[in-house]
């Protein structure tokens, strides 16, 4: 795929992935609600202003050095393999210098990654909920705007080696993502077990004796509300990627739109049937987590697929979510509060591979499956071992005081309800 | 055993893009990259069994 190549972008278009971009920090909005619904009451001020301490670290970090690396502008880093040209980075100019004069839809691809970027910093700032002090939320966010969001960007939507797969190889149409599985949703899972690994469990999660203790997100209210917001984000975040990334026509973005719609409603019904078969009634916050995986999904499926094979995906998504939740919980011993690591990761890779089983091109699975390998295999490993340095220099995790008196009394000075009663913490064990 | 799972990770990884540049025909490429998948699979369950021990001698 070479999607900065001068294909025709006519003035309409442009207007509309503008307006489109306008809409999209609405995802962002609602993911930043449900994290801090899906949190305690103790670090809700903590979390959201995080979740602004993160955006704003690394959408500057992107900004500075990020876009050069994201950029597709021709004089790319490359190294030659076996006769085939392996595109690794972009060598754009720093400080965004130049945006002003390049082409309509070279500025909107600048607009979409950084709108990108600040969806990605939230989805590990969410998994070390509760937990992770500002200054390393901070120092995450700037790695992962400077320097791991621009590599699988500039591989995935500017001219990178995955894109390129169907020129070196023939396979398909080269990786595609459309609205950000890859490149956002599972390089935000994979961060976000990095971080749980690193971090640890909260205090009391998993006690000496006896199974995990259930620590519910304190407002479940933000959560589906979030979900809802989040909808109208993703509708635009979708069909402007269509536009920009796979050179959809005007006339394809309701069937991109009708896709992304479906694959969240069959994930709800799914996460609903098996929440309610497993516990008798249905979770409304594993719900909502089944809701937004369908949307990951959707990043992945909605400019490719038709919409009984975007309702399928969707389907798998919601039945997954709640089992992996449990699974990472019970099984694996993995403190997620927010659950992206299954949301956002394991939705997003299944998002990608399902791409690559229903798009029509010949070969489009192999290129599919090369984008989740790279994401697994190489970005889980370095996203670990460079938030281990990161955990040397700004320690992740709070003192056990802070962590007891909550993040926001410890890290804010206040509390984000002050007139509440906070009743004693029956999990500390 | 954490770090032998994540360095295993990135074999698989390699392995996949060996069977880019080996195989040329769509079935065997297809099957050797899902095999480097099996391997990074296998990696990260040998990470997150090394999670798990830290974790219990921790407690």
């Amino acid at each position: 795929m070479t999607p900065l190549a001068p294909m025709p972008f006519p003035e309409s278009s442009f207007a509309l992935t503008l307006g489109l971009l306008m809409l999209a920090p609405l995802a962002i909005a609602g993911i930043a609600l449900v994290n801090t619904g899906l949190g305690r009451s103790r670090s809700a001020m903590q979390s959201l202003l995080g979740s602004l301490v993160v955006i704003s670290t690394a959408v500057i970090a992107f900004a500075i050095v990020g876009s050069a690396i994201a950029s597709g502008t021709g004089g790319d880093h490359v190294f030659h393999l076996a006769g085939k040209m392996w595109n690794w980075a972009g060598a754009g100019p720093l400080f965004l210098n130049g945006l002003g004069a390049a082409s309509a839809r070279m500025q909107l691809a600048v607009l979409f990654e950084l709108l990108s970027v600040a969806l990605v910093v939230l989805i590990p700032w969410g998994s070390g909920a509760d937990r992770v002090r500002l200054p390393a939320g901070a120092a995450v966010a700037a790695i992962m705007g400077a320097v791991a969001f621009p590599l699988v960007a500039h591989w995935t939507w500017g001219g990178g080696w995955l894109g390129q797969l169907d020129a070196n190889f023939s396979t398909g149409a080269g990786f595609l993502d459309g609205g950000g599985a890859a490149a956002i949703h599972a390089l935000g899972g994979v961060s976000g077990l990095a971080i749980v690994w690193i971090a640890g469990p909260r205090k009391g999660k998993f006690p000496r004796e006896g199974l995990s203790t259930a620590m519910p997100g304190h407002n479940v209210v933000y959560v589906l509300l979030g979900c809802l917001i989040a909808l109208v984000g993703w509708l635009a975040w979708n069909m402007a990627g269509s536009l920009l990334w796979l050179n959809a026509a005007p006339g394809q973005l309701v069937n991109t739109a009708v896709n992304t719609l479906l694959s969240a409603a069959a994930a709800l019904v799914a996460t609903f049937a098996v929440t309610r078969i497993r516990f008798g009634k249905p979770d409304a916050s594993l719900c909502a987590n089944g809701w937004l995986s369908g949307l990951v999904t959707s990043s992945a499926c909605a400019g490719l697929v038709t919409p009984m094979d975007a309702l399928f995906t969707g389907l798998v998504a919601g039945a997954m979510t709640p089992l992996l939740v449990e699974l990472f919980e019970l099984a694996l011993s993995i403190d997620d509060p927010s659950g992206a690591i299954g949301v956002h990761g394991a939705a997003g890779l299944w998002g990608l591979v399902a791409a690559g089983i229903f798009a029509p091109r010949d070969g489009q699975f192999a290129a599919q499956l090369m984008g989740v390998s790279a994401l697994l295999g190489l970005m889980l490993p370095l996203m670990y071992f460079a938030f281990w340095i990161v955990n040397h220099i700004f320690p992740f995790r709070v003192d056990s005081d802070g962590e007891r008196l909550g993040m926001d009394l410890h890290e804010l000075g206040g509390n984000a309800y002050p007139e509440f009663v906070v009743h004693r913490d029956e999990s500390y064990r | 055993m954490k770090y032998a799972g994540l360095l295993v990770m990135p074999a698989g990884f390699f392995l996949s893009i060996a069977a880019m540049l080996l195989f040329p025909a769509s079935v065997e490429r297809t099957a050797f990259i899902v095999c480097g998948l099996a391997v990074e699979a296998m990696g990260l369950v040998v990470a997150v069994r090394g999670h798990m021990q830290l974790r219990s001698e921790n407690r």
